[in-house]
This record gives structure tokens, sequence and C-alpha cells, in this order.
């Protein structure tokens, strides 16, 4: 991956920022020039909230060439506390405390290293919240 | 709009064919398909293929064709939509042909997966999904799947649906082109280990290679060529690529849509449809695509797979010659190979998996997650 390409989606895999529809609501990760749901054009930016609860996951075996050093790893579908669903790695869990309903929380994390451009790319993933 | 006929199909044993390249898999489905339609030469040709820059670094695969085929000066091009390529491939020709532009087309799917090592394929084919978003954290088409089965399993139970790589397999056994053409116990299914849990090795498809090919031809060439026809309907719709971003995840709308607008366009209805060749990449797919369909109720797939009703013989057959999971998942082949099929079975040359008196078929082709769905019918004339 080039850096701008890296670069350009860095609100989101950071911070969880992206952009809703002022009309309907709907969550986009890149910033859109129309609302993909309502076709409104009125977005505006937010910050996702960090914790929320693992609604399925899954343990990845099948790796990909750009996951291969970390495999298998394991791929939730959280839904935020502001009820925006969002897919991220898991981490720091064991096995075991994995269910649905979990509490958990996003975690700055590296993600993978690009093998032809050595760029180390970093993101959210999210972990069991200790409450 | 003229008619739409298939007058010729032709394809390739599925396997990893470690001696032969791309072009001549296309090349060999390509020259089946002409020969069995009795002509030599086409107005247009179109390519399906998804992954030829990925795994073979070549673009450009259409006129590639042309040339191997001694065709050069024909137009030929390549249709890409993820794992439907082959289907987005006949819409093309099938579009060709209905404006009258063109009076005879081939349709050629190709994919040659052994081109790469395993982790490059599973790479690979993570472009059906949105790189940006799903790519860059690894969540693939499996773990889609994966969460896609849990949460089918929350809400209705999951039941039954590991009986569809079983009745996939049972129709492979002694079909020649298929690449795992033996039987699969539902014990061996669900022994065999997670690729993504809680969905099992022997739920999804395999990597492979193959090429199948079509001849589509209008009404006035229907007159002259002889060969066993056809006739083509194919709708298509596209939803939100992750679906998890979908009001229903477990319902694959652009699926319905197209099922319901291939059968209007047809004027036929639901229980006329005498088979179905399913895009069961998945176990959770086929249950979901039949469900989303109007063949099984939500929730109900597996059941109904249970009782036999999806079997050769059953209330309607799906698969009749492997599917995806026995017979082999070339993606962008794969629809070719699926059309392919039906026309055999509606033109009375299935053999050993003929379904009696077959009149309509439909076949069912999925990108991604069901992002980009296909829906084609064929009917016997
Ligand atoms: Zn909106």
């Amino acid at each position: 991956m080039r850096v701008p390409r890296y670069w350009r989606n860095i609100p989101f895999r950071y911070r969880l920022v992206g952009w809703r529809c002022n009309h309907c609501g709907t969550f986009h990760q890149e910033k859109p020039i129309i609302c993909k749901r309502c076709r409104h054009r009125e977005l505006y930016e937010v910050e996702l909230p960090k914790t929320g609860k693992l609604v399925a996951y899954t343990i990845v075996q099948s790796t990909p060439k750009e996951f291969n050093l970390v495999s298998p790893y394991a791929i939730g579908l959280v839904e935020l506390d502001d009820g925006t669903r969002i897919l991220a790695q898991l981490t720091d869990f064991r096995e075991d405390e994995l269910r649905e309903g979990l509490r958990v929380e996003a975690v700055f994390r590296k993600i993978r290293v690009d093998g032809e451009q050595g760029i180390i790319e970093y993101g959210y993933k999210f972990r069991p919240l200790i409450e | 709009m003229t008619k739409v006929f298939v007058a010729g199909v032709g394809f390739t044993k599925i396997a990893e064919h470690w001696d032969r390249g791309l072009d001549e898999l296309m090349a060999e489905a390509a020259l089946k398909a002409l020969e069995d339609a009795g002509i030599s030469s086409v107005n247009a040709i179109y390519v399906g293929n998804m992954l030829g820059e990925a795994l073979q670094e070549q673009a450009h695969l259409g006129t590639l064709l042309a040339e191997d085929l001694g065709l050069v000066g024909v137009p030929a091009f390549r249709v890409e939509a993820a794992e439907a390529s082959g289907a987005a491939a006949i819409y093309q020709g099938a579009l060709d042909i209905a404006s009258g532009k063109s009076e005879t087309v081939l349709v050629v799917g190709g994919e040659k997966l052994s081109d790469g090592l395993g982790e490059e394929v599973s790479s690979a084919l993570m472009m059906s999904g949105h790189q940006e978003y799903e790519g860059f954290i690894g969540a693939d088409f499996y773990a889609l799947n994966a969460l896609l089965y849990r949460l089918y399993d929350k809400r209705y139970g999951a039941g039954g649906v590991a009986m569809f790589p079983v009745i996939s397999h049972d129709h492979a056994v002694g079909v020649p082109h298929a690449q795992y053409p033996f039987k699969l116990t539902l014990e061996k299914v669900l022994s065999s280990p997670f690729i993504a849990e809680p969905l099992r090795r022997m739920e999804v498809s395999g990597i492979g290679d193959g090429a199948a090919a079509v001849v589509l031809i209008g009404e006035r060439s229907a007159e002259k060529i002889k060969s066993p026809k056809t006739m083509l309907h194919i709708s298509s719709s596209s939803d939100y690529i992750t679906p998890f971003e979908r009001e229903n995840p477990l319902h694959f709308r652009a699926l319905t849509m197209a099922v319901e607008n291939v059968i209007r366009e047809a004027k036929v209805e639901r229980r006329e449809i005498n088979f179905i060749e399913l895009h069961d990449a998945s176990s959770i797919m086929a249950a979901i695509s039949l469900e989303s369909s109007g063949f099984a109720a939500p929730g109900e797939a597996g059941r109904l797979a249970e009782k036999g009703e999806f079997s050769l013989g059953g209330r309607i057959p799906c698969n009749t010659f492997g599917g995806l999971k026995a017979r082999g998942h070339p993606v962008g082949a794969t629809a070719l190979y699926q059309v392919a099929e039906a026309h055999l079975q509606l033109t009375g040359r299935a053999g050993k998996n003929q379904v009696d008196s077959a009149k309509i078929g439909l076949v069912q082709s999925l990108g991604g997650v069901a992002a980009t769905a296909f829906a084609i019918l064929l009917r016997g004339v």
C-alpha cells in the first residue's frame, strides 16, 4: 500500500472518526460526497464512542498474506455505545472470555506491516473492557 | 428487444491445472462451446474473470482469448464483478444480443487460482470486500460468513445448514468435470476444522482452476443454428458491500431483487422452476440464498435440506452437478459452469444427474457476500 492511500484513512483507523448523515444518521468510515443510504448531502464529522459490546466474533484461520504473522486472529462485530456497528480485530483476550454481549473498548494497535514498502500500518482493535 | 438463446456450452475439468495457463483453459472451453453450437465464429466475445491481474499479472483477457481462438478482429473484452464476474459477462453478452447489435456472442469465464500461494489467493479474494475497511483489518470472506452464521444461529438456530455441502457432494459423484466428485458425510463436515468458527473447512468451496463457456444467439440465428437451445433471461442487483451495513444482514436483498425481476421478465412462477444452481461458496450462503429468493421461509432452509427437498429427486433439486462446493468454484468461471449445467439439464443431456422433465432452471451468482447478485433463468424451447 502506498503512503497516501494509508494516510487518507487515518482519521477512522486511529480515532474512529468518520462522517454521519444529518438526515438518516448512517455512519460512513470514509468521507462521502453523498449519503450512501438516503443520498442527503449534509454530513458531519463524528468521533465514535470507544466502548461497546461484542455482537458476534470469529477466529480467522485462513490467513490472507497481509496477516500471516498474526494468524490466527479474531474478528468481531462490535456495537458501540451509540448503536453504530463496526468490524474490528479483537486483541488482549483469553479465548474463553469471548462471548456475545462482552463489553469491549477500542485500543490503538499495529495492524500489519506492508511487505513491499515496509510501512507499519496502525489502527484500532477492540479488547475486553475491565470495568 | 430480441430473445436470447443459449446454443452451445463447453467447459474444462476443474482441478489444479499446474501444466496449463489461464488462456489455454479458456480457449479449450470456448472451442468446445463453439463446437457444441456448430459455429466457428461470433460477433463478440465477453470474458468473465476476477483475479487475472492479481494472480497472473494479466489484464486484457478479452483480446488475448480472441487471439488464442484465431478470432482476431472480433470485439472482445473482460467484465468484472468479483465472484460473479462470469454472470456479469453473461449479462453483457445477453444485452448485446437483446439490443440487436450482435447475433452471436461467446461468453467465457476463466480463473486460475493455483497460480497463487494459498495466502496470496486468500489475499486476492479479499478484493471482493471493501479493502479500505474490511480488508485493512483482515475481515475476509470466511470471517464475514462466520459472523453471519453466528447471527443466523442466534435468530433461527443453524440446524441443517451443514447439509448443503453434503447435498452438493452427493450430486458431484461421477461428474467428470467436478473437482471433488466424492461423497461427503455430515459427520465429516461437522468434524472438519474451523476455517472461521462456527464455519468449518468442509462448509466452504475450495481452490481450483477452470474455464467454461456459452454461446448466446439471437432469434434470427436460432432459426439457422440446429443445436439444442434454451432461452435465457438475466437480472442483477447490488447491495451494501459489508453485510453488516444492511438493515438485515440475514437477508440477501440483492438476490431477492434479481430473482423477482428475472421471473417477472420471464413470466414464470417460482413453483414452475424445476431446479436451482445456488452460489454455495459457503453453507450459510446457500441457506440464506434459498430463503432470500423465496424457496424457503427465513430460518427454514437447513431443515428443508435435511428433509431432502433440495436433493436430486426432491421438491426442488439444487446444485445438480455438485455446485460450488463439489463441482468447484473457479471464481470468474463459476457462473458459466452453472449456466452450462442448467443448459444440459434443460436439453436432456445431464446423464445420471438429469432432473426429470426439467423445463425451467434458475442460476444464482453472487459477488462478495451477496453484494452483487445475478439471477439467470433458463427454459427449454
Ligand atoms: Zn443519509
